[in-house]
């Protein structure tokens, strides 16, 4: 196991790591804000990368992928939560079961318009090439994954602490109904936070389909990566979910590299040991 | 039966106790004529139904193993394919590689089964609500993981073909459909008794109280964790019990019998059917087995049908079939 090793698998741990973020960020705002656990949260992703895909066959546009992937599935995200999720104020196991739902007609919509094969989205040609220091080889794309994580997480750290609509969002949050008395608008919020959580999930969805690739069942194999980051790292804690995704995606990584049978293992033996010591996760609040 | 026992000029213990009798009998006279009227007409059936009739038959147990954890005890389980899944491949790897024989199958698929929820429910049961959905599917991956990426044991996606049913020392062999219809009927018969019993005892009212209300339990001196605890494992081991007889019925264990829509038909199964009773998640296995193979010589787009029938069923009858024509009303 020479240093190259450590530094390579380190490396594509915390640009995986990237892409869940953006995965699993939206997954616990969503849960925050209005306690579903959205198993729909996986075919996000998966659909923004099959919508950014014809996007790049129409139009050659790898930016337009990017922004239509994620328009289409805000609007998803949003007519589920307004016309069925929102039928069913309180009942935690019925939103999750309805959840489930429509991730099992979103796959087999999929499956009917994309068909069965894998496919790889085409990068553009400035997000190609590797950057090589000495022996060591980073992959230009996976550099951008992780800007993008980084921008992302500091727009969303921003709005969240610095913005009035962050403070009320917090509040709703904390203390679902004092919010309410206090006049903020919670449905409002619970709103656009679903559409904010579903475009972040298709984002990744695209980008990862820039090297993952889209395939059917891509829905629920990224499923439990964010479920893990967000069991790890604290249901509607945003650096939770930052620390969580590092930690997932490089015991994924570290995983598969030295272990690959056991890969699994790896990642959710760690899981239970901080359930264990912490229920909350990381940075959750009971 | 609430309304004709309050009128009754009995006391109140007697009445209650009337009441619960009157209850019993009506569920257990009912799954008693189903199984009978199964038993009766299989040998008239041609072999497509009676497969389906078996495979119903088999999936009814594991619906109502995960029901005395949902139903019973209220803990939403999304990773019950797990101790399903693990028996099956403990059958299938015994009985392909070193000819094990069913004793030595039933046991080792039990024991491991039952070993695994025992771990896993150490893990979950500290978590309520939402959160133990999500470990349960989190820890039911793990199993899901290993059965696809463990390939020097399970063979990963290929899976485990060419298990043989096993040898009783009947006159009957268990390769034709029929028998093997009657050994999985009696076997889930067994299940199903045993199950019923469990739920109707001090410890089964214990769970129901815990789904109930929690804390009122904890006052009244209930361990509850403990209570909820067992009912995980109890739950796995039931859970196994089907995942053998699936083994033997199938002759065949991939990745396909742990992965995440298997747990996912199974919470359908009971939510159709009416969680809290265990006639009602059978029936929720049958009416699903059924429409599933139906539904797919026509078209293809099960899981389309599947996803419609799930939001269907919360949106309007969230107790399920049995619930929407009960009058008990909980």
């Amino acid at each position: 196991m020479s240093a190259e090793f450590w530094i390579t698998q380190a490396f594509n741990g915390i640009s995986y790591g990237a892409l869940l973020f953006l995965l699993a960020s939206g997954l616990s705002l969503i849960f925050g804000v209005m306690r579903i656990v959205n198993m729909a949260h996986g075919s996000y992703f998966m659909l923004g990368g099959y919508v950014g895909l014809s996007v790049v066959w129409r139009t050659g546009s790898f930016a337009a992928a990017l922004l239509t992937g994620a328009l289409a599935l805000a609007l998803v995200g949003v007519g589920m939560e307004r016309f069925f999720l929102r039928r069913l104020p309180g009942q935690t196991l019925g939103q999750a079961l309805m959840t489930i739902g429509f991730a099992l007609i979103f796959q087999d919509l999929a499956l009917l318009i994309w068909g069965g094969d894998p496919y790889s989205l085409p990068v553009p040609p400035m997000l190609q090439g590797v950057l090589t220091a000495g022996a060591l080889r980073f992959p230009v794309y996976r550099i951008f994954i992780v800007v993008v994580a980084l921008v992302i997480g500091a727009a969303l750290w921003l709005i969240l602490d610095r913005t009035r609509v962050g403070a009320m969002l917090r509040a709703a949050v904390d203390d679902r109904e004092m919010a309410q008395g206090v006049g903020i608008h919670v449905p409002r919020i619970s709103f656009a936070v679903f559409a904010v959580g579903a475009a972040l999930a298709a984002l990744g969805g695209v980008i990862g389909a820039g090297f993952l690739g889209v395939y059917p069942g891509a829905d629920f194999e990224v499923l439990p990566y964010a479920f893990v980051v967000v069991i790890v790292g604290g249901l509607g804690s945003l650096p939770g979910a930052m620390v969580g995704s590092l930690l997932v995606g490089l015991l994924d990584n570290f995983g598969k590299a030295l272990f690959p049978e056991l890969s699994y293992f790896t990642l959710f033996a760690p899981m239970a040991l901080i359930l264990a010591l912490k229920p909350t996760g990381l940075f959750g609040r009971a | 039966m609430n309304g004709a026992a309050r009128t009754s000029p009995t006391p109140p213990a007697v009445r209650s106790v009337a009441a619960a009798l009157h209850t019993i009998d009506g569920r257990i006279a009912a799954g008693g004529v189903a199984l009978a009227a199964a038993a009766a007409v299989a040998p008239f059936l041609p072999s497509y139904p009676l497969t389906l009739l078996t495979q119903a038959v088999i999936v009814a147990v594991l619906a109502m193993s995960l029901d005395v954890l949902l139903g019973y005890t209220g803990l939403p389980s999304l990773g019950h394919a797990a101790y399903f899944g693990i028996a099956a491949y403990t059958v299938g790897i015994l009985a392909t590689e070193h000819q094990v024989g069913l004793a030595g199958c039933l046991g080792s698929a039990l024991f491991l089964a039952t070993a695994t929820a025992a771990l896993f429910g150490f893990l979950a049961i500290r978590a309520t609500g939402t959160y133990f959905l999500m470990i349960t599917l989190a820890l039911g991956m793990v199993v899901w993981g290993l059965a696809f990426r463990w390939v020097s044991m399970t063979k990963g996606d290929n899976g485990i073909a060419g298990v043989p049913r096993p040898e009783l020392g009947l006159p009957w062999s268990l390769s034709a459909p029929l028998p093997f219809f009657y050994f999985a009927l009696v076997a889930a018969t067994l299940a199903w008794a045993a199950m019923g019993v469990l739920v109707r005892s001090p410890f089964g009212l214990g769970l129901k109280g815990i789904r109930e209300s929690e804390s009122r339990m904890r006052a009244l001196g209930y361990s509850v964790w403990l209570h909820k605890y067992l009912a995980f494992v109890i739950s796995g081991f039931f859970a196994g019990f089907a995942g053998v007889l699936w083994a033997y019925y199938n002759g065949f264990v991939g990745p396909v019998d742990v992965q995440l829509v298997t747990s996912v038909e199974t919470l359908l199964m009971v939510a159709l059917g009416g969680p809290g009773t265990l006639a009602g998640p059978a029936l929720g296995a049958a009416l699903i087995v059924f429409l599933k193979n139906f539904v797919s010589v026509y078209t293809k787009r099960w899981l389309l049908i599947l996803g419609a029938v799930y939001i269907g069923v919360i949106l309007w009858a969230p107790r399920g079939v049995l619930g929407a024509f009960s009058r008990d009303a909980r």
